[in-house]
């Protein structure tokens, strides 16, 4: 059976640059539904601290992270020596995507 | 360096669930008050705040979590009580710096050094292998984007920048094409830019001789810094910070040395030097 991946939510709090409305529709969405997720006030801010914390969400099997653009994300982890695994990732641009369309990929159809 | 605070908002065995909008509205006040947060049913090891509203006792906790049960708090009373748990658990406090500085795509980066040359405020150094790196992340200029603008290869995001593919928006081919055109500076400026700052500050002092106009050479000055700042998305901050047309002439050679320096060094296999310190860098 495959494993569950686990959710990881950026609030980007420290600039504008996700709609305000998809990223509270989705946090919101988030908090309505059964899942456990863990949700970051930046990862930008993350990886500038080289915060540990990005090794445990790097780590621990498959995981879906509702962020931003994919190529950020990913070397936003790697400058902070924290590589996603080049298998079991899937990151959902809150920029571009709606947050009907993230809501869906994160919780599996069923927000 | 310490990391942020991590807390637990359970809703495991022993504590009430919250209500979906008290979750909400908790989770949201954390978030923009820079905190991590996570939502589970179990409390992992790395717990070191557990909220929750906990009945029978609640759950067992690693020894270094504290528990805060959040019955009837509001969630700015939620933020207030995480704030003191982080000062006393000497976790990382937030700064008001925004997180604003160059990110490397390094699977489009061919360490051609242009970057590091370019920043005037030494963000960029090179690593053990000599590798370009991102070494001072807090000395970049918020909102300045223009070190990825030399980029030729469209390797350097700002994922806080407007447009792409800055942001880290999928390169596509004319933007290559489109930064391969600015690879060469003295396109875009009608000479290299420091170069071009120095004919500048040149001609300035012409007038000074001539015209012994200071007002005038001021407008001109802040003329160009304006049409340049325009052209490659500068903040006026970083304008007017740029140093002197000799300090940055200077700097440009040195850096020039440095990268010769690098490159004899990489093209001699059989030199067993250790890589240089970055003292011996300069950087």
């Amino acid at each position: 059976m495959s494993e569950t991946p686990r959710i990881v939510y950026c609030n980007c709090t420290y600039a504008k640059v996700v709609p305000p409305e998809v990223k509270g529709e989705v946090l919101r969405r988030l908090c309505a539904s059964g899942a456990e997720f863990e949700a970051v006030a930046d990862l930008c801010d993350l990886s500038a601290r080289n915060d540990p914390a990005l090794k445990r969400l790097a780590g621990g099997g498959p995981v879906k992270i509702a962020a931003c653009f994919p190529r950020a994300v990913k070397w936003l982890f790697h400058a902070a020596q924290a590589p996603l695994p080049k298998e079991g990732v899937e990151i959902l641009n809150m920029r571009e995507r709606s947050a009907d369309d993230v809501s869906r990929a994160l919780l599996g159809g069923a927000p | 360096m310490s990391g942020a605070l991590r807390i637990v908002l359970y809703e495991g065995p022993g504590a009430v669930p919250l209500a979906e909008e008290e979750r909400f509205q908790t989770m949201a006040a954390l978030l923009n008050g820079g905190f991590e947060v996570a939502r589970t049913r179990v409390v992992d090891a790395a717990a070191q705040l557990v909220l929750g509203k906990f009945e029978n006792g609640g759950p067992a906790l690693p020894a270094a979590a504290q528990r805060r049960d959040i019955s009837g708090l509001e969630p700015a009373q939620v933020v207030e009580s995480a704030r003191e748990t982080r000062d006393q658990a000497g976790a990382r406090k937030l700064e008001a710096w925004k997180p604003w500085f160059p990110v490397i795509d390094y699977d489009r980066c061919t360490n051609c050094m242009q970057c590091l040359t370019f920043c005037l405020f030494d963000v960029y150094g090179v690593d053990q292998q000599q590798k370009i790196t991102v070494q001072n992340e807090s000395n970049c200029k918020t909102d300045c984007p223009a070190c990825s603008r030399v980029c030729p290869e469209v390797a350097i995001l700002f994922p806080k920048y407007k447009n792409g593919p800055i942001n880290g928006d999928v390169v596509k081919q004319e933007d290559v094409q489109r930064e391969a055109m600015k690879v060469d500076i003295s396109a875009l400026l009608g000479g290299d830019l420091y170069g071009s700052l120095r004919s500048r500050q040149a001609d300035a002092r012409k007038r000074f001789s001539t015209e012994r106009d200071e007002s005038k050479a001021l407008l001109e000055r802040k003329r160009c810094l304006k049409e340049l700042g325009k052209q490659l998305d500068i903040p006026d901050e970083v304008l007017m910070s740029l140093p002197s047309a000799e300090d940055i002439s200077e700097r440009a050679e040195r850096a020039k040395a440095k990268l010769a320096q690098r490159q004899a060094r990489s093209q001699t296999v059989k030199d067993t030097r250790p890589a240089p310190s970055d003292k011996e860098w300069g950087i």
